[in-house]
């Protein structure tokens, strides 16, 4: 099998392997909103639950990581069917984008993990 | 476009493959804007408290209760998909479309009922 088909075929297998783990993430992410939801959002309602925790902190931050790499795949197949990008300029907006939402979410999980402590 | 593409566009599976790719679509773009807000915190707890003060607008209160459909729609037709990749092959299963679609509408409402 050439390159290029070993490497769809794993972005196929990572694609579906994040969503395994993300069908259970979101679950539980939807089930916290509706419950915080309760009265409106507030930041120290938000922070009180997070600030100091480990276990929160380890949640969102493996769920950032999964989302990554499921959105810069999805990504980049839309761009090549929707848009005929071609595979390299695709794969390389989708990295960025990986690279983009990993910083950003990492960062966010930090500030509520950490921030204004 | 090929006719044979028209006829394949009437069939539910593939308003479940279009809903599908535009919510991934949309939830991807929102994830930079809720992980930057979520950043504010860095800064301090008033900051990400105005933050999500300016969100309780009814503009952005409709967009939250779309955002939690778009989340549970994307979630309901990825596992349909998985459903159909990974397990033995059970006939056209076009009732889980349907059964997605409400399930996420009815996610969506319990959050908009919360909120």
């Amino acid at each position: 099998m050439n390159q290029s088909a070993v490497k769809a075929a794993r972005r196929w297998y990572w694609q579906r392997i994040t969503a395994m783990g993300m069908a259970l993430f979101v679950v539980i992410h939807i089930a916290v909103m509706v419950y915080a939801m309760n009265g409106g959002l507030s930041a120290s309602e938000i922070l009180g639950r997070t600030q100091g925790s480990f276990l929160w902190a380890l949640f969102y931050g493996v769920f950032v990581v999964l989302v990554s790499v499921h959105a810069s795949i999805g990504l980049r197949n839309t761009l090549v069917e929707w848009l005929r990008m071609s595979g390299k300029a695709a794969g390389v907006l989708g990295n960025l984008i990986a690279l983009l939402l990993l910083v950003l979410g990492l960062r966010a999980v930090w500030a509520v993990t950490f921030g204004s402590l | 476009m090929k006719t044979n593409d028209m006829r394949a566009r009437r069939h539910a599976s593939w308003w479940a493959f279009l809903v599908h790719r535009v919510s991934g679509l949309l939830l991807t773009l929102f994830l930079p804007i809720h992980f930057w807000t979520l950043g504010l915190a860095l800064e301090s707890e008033v900051a990400l408290d105005q933050a999500l003060r300016w969100y309780q607008h009814p503009v952005f209160l409709f967009g939250e209760w779309a955002l939690v459909l778009l989340l549970a729609v994307h979630a309901l037709g990825g596992i349909r998909l998985l459903l159909i990749e990974f397990r033995p092959w059970q006939g056209l299963r076009r009732e889980w479309i349907a059964v997605g679609g409400l399930v996420a509408l009815a996610t969506s409402l319990l959050f908009l009922n919360a909120s």
